[in-house]
């Protein structure tokens, strides 16, 4: 049932946090045993940083994003058809009606953001709305609004979060390597220590990514079947990634960051790969459409 | 031994308390989806006069189809919840022979008012089909915590009537399963 993803995203999310949280303190302690070794100088500055960073980063997630990928309001009169869409939407998912965005951009895709429902966004290309008929964008929106409905956005901008703090300590990190390097003594350094301290900067944003990465390709599923329960037409859906799969274009203004938002890999070199690695921000397009196909 | 038997007499008045607020919950959202369901038919209905009149000067010889569609409007909007959605399915598939005019007088198809009409119709249909799913699905819900063990007690205990699902054969719209 429904209610109970969103119970469960909501743990997860919580679950998520305290899992970064001891990679981002692991990784602070590492940068201050290599840097001045003093861990607990490290601890500080890693504990300072999740204190005010990802705060930060949790309230402003939602204008950013739309900042970045260049959106505008769309206006009612405009885009009857699409306000009528998300509005029926909303019946079925019980949310509040969510702001509509347009992204001039000939490559069709589409974002939701908001932290909670009551602040939710839904962001389509123009590309998007020139390629699809009714059902697809139906079948789209619906997609963007269970994202929206199951707290996904929540938990995607709390890991992006994190995982660029952990980015931010690890490249202080390697600074100081090379800072050292060339500097005189680092003889009350224990090598053992010191190689797992270094393995510990390498090694932690790698893994912060894998987690991100994987987090977001199950949520990509998961907003596939809540969209067919909610719309009953699994048929509208599969033409519609068929179509946006299918297209060359990348969107212009994505970027890393927010790859992992939209509907399908913002890049289409990205989309076009067959099979699901461990980076991949979006399970591949025929994984999706098989299992759309089973329904 | 005395703390004991507190505590599970605690523990027993919590989980009254819990599950009678659970049942009030869920027969809340069982009206207030009802509702949703007769706020979308009042506004098709609003909808249907201007519809008939913009058709009217296009097909005159379709008198007996918008004869059709005002009187199961009128129907519509009295009786008992299964009997105005039954006479909502009339009004459905007479709407759909409105819209299959559009073929027959180009005129029609391309005036902007029939148009607008058309999408907003297309709109106010899938709220209530929407609205229908959505109550369907919280009468099961509410029935399901009514009548199963040990919440049926507490139900029991306080009447919670059965509420009666909404009977359509959505011929069109099979239920997928959705299975991970």
């Amino acid at each position: 049932m429904l209610y109970q993803q969103i119970e469960q995203n909501k743990r997860k999310t919580i679950l998520l946090v305290l899992l970064f949280s001891i990679l981002v303190i692991g990784a602070g302690c590492a940068v201050g045993y290599l840097g001045y070794e003093n861990i607990w100088l490290g601890l500080g500055w890693a504990a300072a940083v999740l204190v005010f960073y990802v705060p930060i980063t949790y309230m402003s997630a939602n204008s950013q994003v739309l900042r970045v990928s260049g959106a505008r309001p769309a206006t009612r009169e405009e885009h009857p058809q699409l306000y009528h869409i998300i509005e029926e939407l909303c019946i079925p998912a019980r949310i509040p009606m969510p702001k509509i965005y347009i992204v001039e951009d000939p490559s069709p895709n589409a974002f939701a953001t908001g932290i909670k429902p009551e602040k939710g966004a839904v962001a389509f290309t123009t590309g998007l709305l020139e390629r699809l008929n009714r059902e697809e964008l139906e079948a789209v929106a619906a997609h963007e609004i269970a994202h929206i409905r199951n707290y996904d956005i929540r938990l995607m901008t709390i890991s992006i979060a994190l995982i660029s703090v952990i980015a931010i300590l690890a490249d202080m990190g390697t600074r100081m390597l090379f800072h050292q390097r060339r500097g005189n003594s680092n003889k009350k350094t224990h090598p053992a220590v010191y190689v797992i301290a270094l393995a510990f900067i390498i090694l932690s944003p790698i893994a912060a990514r894998f987690v991100h990465f994987a987090v977001s390709r199950n949520r990509e599923y998961l907003a596939d079947a809540t969209a067919i329960e909610m719309t009953r037409n699994a048929t509208g859906l599969k033409n519609a990634l068929i179509k946006i799969s299918g297209s060359d274009l990348n969107v212009l203004r994505a970027n890393k960051t927010t790859a992992s938002m939209y509907i399908s890999n913002p890049f289409s070199k990205e989309r076009k790969k067959q099979g699901t690695s461990w980076f991949s921000t979006h399970p591949s397009m025929a994984s999706r459409i098989e299992r759309l196909e089973r329904m | 031994m005395a703390w004991v038997g507190l505590g599970i007499v605690v523990i027993v008045v919590l989980y009254v308390i819990a599950t009678y607020n659970g049942l009030v919950k869920l027969r809340n959202w069982v009206k207030e989806s009802w509702s949703q369901i007769d706020v979308q038919l009042k506004r098709r209905h609003d909808l249907i006069p201007n519809l008939v009149e913009t058709v009217k000067g296009y097909a005159k010889h379709e008198q007996e189809t918008l004869e059709k569609i005002i009187q199961a409007r009128n129907q519509m909007l009295n009786g008992t919840p299964n009997e105005r959605i039954e006479a909502d399915n009339q009004l459905q598939s007479a709407l759909k022979s409105i819209f299959a005019l559009g073929e027959a007088y180009p005129d029609l198809k391309a005036n902007q008012n029939f148009l607008r009409l058309q999408e907003e119709l297309t709109n106010s249909e899938n709220k209530v089909a929407y609205s229908r799913q959505l109550y369907n699905k919280t009468v099961a819900e509410y029935n399901i915590k009514r009548e199963s063990f040990p919440s049926n007690i507490i139900a029991g205990m306080f009447s919670f009537k059965e509420e009666q699902l909404l009977t359509i054969p959505e011929a069109e719209k099979a239920v997928p399963k959705v299975s991970f």
